[in-house]
C-alpha cells in the first residue's frame, strides 16, 4: 500500500493505522476536517517516514467538495492504492431523540458525507481497475439498539452500501473492506464509562492492517466482536427490547 | 483506581482528564482543585499522583514533530514513551542519549523527573540533551525554555516533577550508534572500595552499572558484579538486526502476601551471583536486555503483593560515598530485609541544568523492599540516617515517605525552584514534603 488517500485523518483509530504505513514509506494525501489536528497528525506521519504529497481541510457536509477532493488526490498521488474513510461522529442518544438538527448532523456526519466519497472512490477504482477501499464503520450497524440508533442507522446505511460495492466489483481486482470496531478508548468516546469489553487504537490497528492488506469483506475489531454481534443479531426483539444496551 | 509503580496504598486522583491535541487549552479547574500530567505511571512512589485532585493523561500526546535523520536531533510530543521512541530511531542509526532502566516511561516524566542512565559519567543526565520543551501553564501561556531562552523555568522544568506547568513536546539531541548491540563485560568485586576501582578504572566504558549482593553472608557483604558496556562498532553478525524482544513473559495478578521475602531474595542473589559471576568477559548484547531487564516481564511490580513495595535510591555525594555505602550495606544485613535489588552506580561530574535534578557526583545505591509496614519503614528510617549525616540525598521519582527536612537538605535550590512553580499543579509527594 504505496499511495493512500485519507478521509478523517486525525481519528485516533484511524492515525494508529497509518502508522503502519508511514513505517513502510507510504505517500499519502490527507482530509480532515481540523486544519491545526491534520497538521500535527502529518508532521507525525513524515517523522515516521511517511510522505505527504498532499492535505486539505474543509467541511465534510460539502458533498462538491469531497468530490473534488478525490479527483485532486488522483492527479498528486496517480495511482491510488488505498482509499481509507475514517471519519465520523458519536452523538449523544438523547440528543438526537429532542433534537433534529442533531439527527440531521449525524446523517450528514456518519452516512451522507461517507456515501458520497465512497461512490467517487468507487468510481475512481473502477477507472484504475484495481487498489481497495476500506471503510471504518461500527459494530452500532449490526443491529438497532435503543442506547444509540440513529448513530447504528447511519452506520449500517454505510454497511449496506459496501455489500453492494463487494457485489459490483465482486471477480474484480479491487476490494472493499468494512471495518468494524467495537468500543474504543479515544477522542471520540472521551466521558464515557470504559469496562472489560473496551480496547484501544494502538491494539487494534495491526489487526486492521492485516484486514486490508488480506482485502477480506468485513472486519470485526478486536475479534471478539463478530461473536458478540453475532448473538445480538439472533436475538429476538422481545429479549433484546429488555436489555439495558 | 490510578497507581503508581510501587502499588504503594496511595490515594489516587478524584479524575483523569486527557490531553488530546498540544495546541489545545488545560482544562479550567474548579475551586482550588490542582493538576499533574500522568504519563505511563512508572514513577514508584507518590510524585506521579495527586491525591484528591486532577489527573491530566499525555499518552495521546503521542505524535512525533521532526526527526532530523541526518543531525539527529528529535522534536516530539510529551506523551511519547522511550519505547516508541526507540522504535522509530534505532533502525535509522540513532539512540536516546540517557535510558533508565525502563523504557515504558514518557518523554515527559523523562524530563520531570531528570532521569539517568548507565552513562551518567559520560553523559549527564537526560536534561543535559533536552535542547528545548514547551510548557503550557495555567495562566495560559507557552513558554518555549531552553537554556538559552525562559532559562529559570527550563531549569525549574527539567526534574521539577511536573509542578511547573504541563510539558507538551520538547526538542531532544540522539547519538549515533552503528549497530542496536553493546559490547558487555561483567567482573566481580568483592566489596565497595574494590567497586569504585572498578568504576574509576571504566570511564572509557559508555555504560556501567552494579548489582550489589545485599544478602551476602557475614564478610562478603559489599559483593557484587560488575558490568559495563559501550555501543558495538559494527553488528557482531550474532543477532537478527530488528530483533525486538516483545513482553512474553507477565504477572497476571498481585499474590495476597509478597513472593519476594527473605528465602526468595536470599536464594535469587545467590544464584545471581553464581550465574553471573561465571559470565566475565566480553559479549555482544542486544540494547534491550541490557538496559531494560524488568522489562522483558510485564506488571513485575506486582510480584511484591497487594501491599507494594519501596523503592530507595539514595546518593552520597563525595569522598564519603564508600564508607556510607558499606555503612548503609551492613544496615540493611543486619535487618534481615534483603534486597531483591541492589544497585550500585557511580555518577560523574556533568552537572544537570536542572534545579531539583537528583544526580551529582558521588555513589548511588538503589534498593527495594517489600512493604511490611512499620518494620519496613523503620529500616528505612535509619537509612535515612546515614544518608543525611554523609549529606546526601533520596531521589525523588522512586519516594513515597522522605521527611521534609531531608528533603529540604538534600535539594537546597528548592527557594529558587518554589518562584517558578504553577499555582494550579500540585501532586502528594509536593504537599508531603513542603506541608
Amino acid at each position: 500500500m504505496k499511495n493512500i488517500l485519507v478521509f478523517g485523518a486525525t481519528s485516533a483509530i484511524c492515525h494508529e493505522l497509518l502508522k503502519l504505513y508511514a513505517h513502510s514509506g507510504a505517500n499519502f494525501s490527507l482530509l480532515a476536517r481540523n486544519g491545526a489536528k491534520l497538521a500535527a497528525v502529518a508532521d507525525d506521519l513524515v517523522a515516521r517516514g511517511g510522505t505527504v504529497a498532499g492535505q486539505s481541510c474543509f467541511d465534510f457536509s460539502l458533498w462538491e467538495k469531497l468530490e473534488a477532493a478525490v479527483a485532486d488526490a488522483k492527479a498528486e498521488l496517480g495511482h491510488i492504492d488505498l482509499i481509507l474513510v475514517a471519519h465520523g461522529t458519536l452523538p449523544d442518544a438523547e440528543k438526537c431523540e429532542a433534537s433534529m438538527a442533531a439527527v440531521k448532523t449525524c446523517m450528514e456526519d456518519n452516512f451522507t458525507s461517507a456515501a458520497i466519497i465512497i461512490q467517487s472512490a468507487a468510481g475512481l477504482l473502477a477507472t484504475q481497475g484495481a487498489g481497495t477501499l476500506a471503510v471504518l464503520s461500527s459494530v452500532a450497524g449490526d443491529r438497532g439498539r435503543k442506547s444509540n440508533y440513529v448513530y447504528g442507522a447511519a452506520k449500517s446505511g454505510i454497511d449496506t452500501l459496501l455489500q453492494g460495492l463487494q457485489g459490483r466489483f465482486f471477480g474484480t481486482d479491487i476490494r472493499v473492506v468494512n471495518i468494524k470496531p467495537g468500543m474504543i478508548e479515544s477522542p471520540m468516546t472521551q466521558g464515557m464509562e470504559s469496562g472489560a469489553l473496551w480496547s484501544t487504537p494502538q491494539a487494534i490497528a495491526p489487526a486492521i492492517h492485516k484486514a486490508i492488506a488480506k482485502g477480506r469483506r468485513v472486519c470485526y475489531v478486536p475479534g471478539y466482536w463478530r461473536l458478540i454481534m453475532l448473538v445480538i443479531r439472533c436475538l429476538p426483539t422481545s429479549i433484546l427490547a429488555r436489555l439495558p444496551i | 483506581m490510578v497507581a503508581s509503580w510501587g502499588r504503594l496504598p496511595i490515594d489516587g486522583p478524584v479524575q483523569t482528564l486527557e490531553a488530546d491535541w498540544r495546541f489545545e487549552e488545560l482544562p479550567v479547574m474548579a475551586g482550588d482543585d490542582t493538576l499533574l500530567a500522568f504519563g505511563n505511571g512508572r514513577s514508584y512512589g507518590d510524585s506521579c499522583i495527586n491525591s484528591q485532585a486532577s489527573h491530566i493523561s499525555t499518552r495521546r500526546l503521542n505524535r512525533f514533530i521532526k526527526f532530523d535523520r541526518e543531525q539527529g536531533i528529535l522534536h516530539c510530543e510529551s506523551g511519547l514513551t522511550l519505547d516508541e521512541i526507540l522504535q522509530l530511531i534505532v533502525p535509522t542509526g540513532w539512540f536516546l542519549p540517557v535510558v533508565p532502566g525502563t523504557r515504558f516511561i514518557t518523554l515527559g516524566g523523562a524530563i520531570a523527573n531528570d532521569v539517568h542512565g548507565k552513562n551518567h559519567h559520560r553523559a549527564g543526565s537526560f536534561g543535559c540533551h533536552v535542547r528545548s520543551l514547551e510548557l503550557l501553564r495555567s495562566d495560559r501561556s507557552r513558554p518555549v525554555c531552553s537554556p538559552e531562552g525562559n532559562r529559570e523555568l527550563f531549569a525549574a522544568t527539567i526534574g521539577g516533577l511536573g509542578l511547573t506547568g504541563l510539558i507538551t513536546s520538547a526538542e531532544i539531541r540522539l547519538i549515533p550508534i552503528n549497530s542496536c548491540e553493546l559490547v558487555t563485560e561483567n567482573l566481580t568485586f568483592s566489596s565497595v572500595s574494590e567497586f569504585v576501582d572498578i568504576s574509576n578504572g571504566s570511564a572509557d566504558w559508555e555504560y556501567s552499572v552494579a548489582w550489589i549482593d545485599s544478602f551476602a553472608r557475614k564478610g562478603q557483604v559489599g559483593r557484587g558484579i560488575f558490568s559495563r558496556a559501550k555501543h558495538a562498532e559494527k553488528p557482531s553478525g550474532l543477532q537478527p538486526k530488528t530483533r525486538r524482544l516483545g513482553v512474553p513473559m507477565g504477572v497476571p495478578f498481585a499474590p495476597p502476601f509478597s513472593l519476594i521475602n527473605k528465602y526468595t531474595v536470599d536464594y535469587f542473589n545467590r544464584a545471581y551471583y553464581a550465574v553471573n559471576s561465571g559470565k566475565k568477559g566480553r559479549k555482544y548484547s542486544h540494547y534491550q536486555p541490557f538496559f531494560f531487564p524488568l522489562d522483558a516481564i510485564a506488571n513485575w511490580n506486582r510480584i511484591y503483593g497487594s501491599s507494594g513495595f519501596y523503592q530507595y535510591q539514595c546518593l552520597i555525594p563525595g569522598e564519603a560515598g564508600q564508607e556510607a555505602v558499606q555503612q548503609l550495606l551492613n544496615d540493611i544485613h543486619l535487618s534481615g530485609e534483603g534486597s531483591f535489588l541492589a544497585v550500585l552506580k557511580e555518577f560523574g561530574e556533568i552537572r544537570s541544568p536542572g534545579l531539583l535534578s537528583f544526580p551529582r557526583p558521588g555513589l548511588t545505591l538503589a534498593l527495594d523492599f517489600p512493604n511490611r509496614g512499620e518494620k519496613t519503614r523503620r529500616l528505612l528510617e535509619m537509612l535515612d540516617k546515614t544518608v543525611e549525616r554523609a549529606g546526601g540525598a533520596l531521589y525523588p521519582a522512586k519516594d513515597a515517605r522522605m521527611s521534609p527536612a531531608l528533603f529540604a537538605t538534600g535539594y537546597p535550590a528548592v527557594d529558587e525552584f518554589i518562584s517558578q512553580l504553577d499555582p494550579a499543579f500540585s501532586s502528594a509527594f509536593w504537599r508531603r514534603v513542603r506541608p
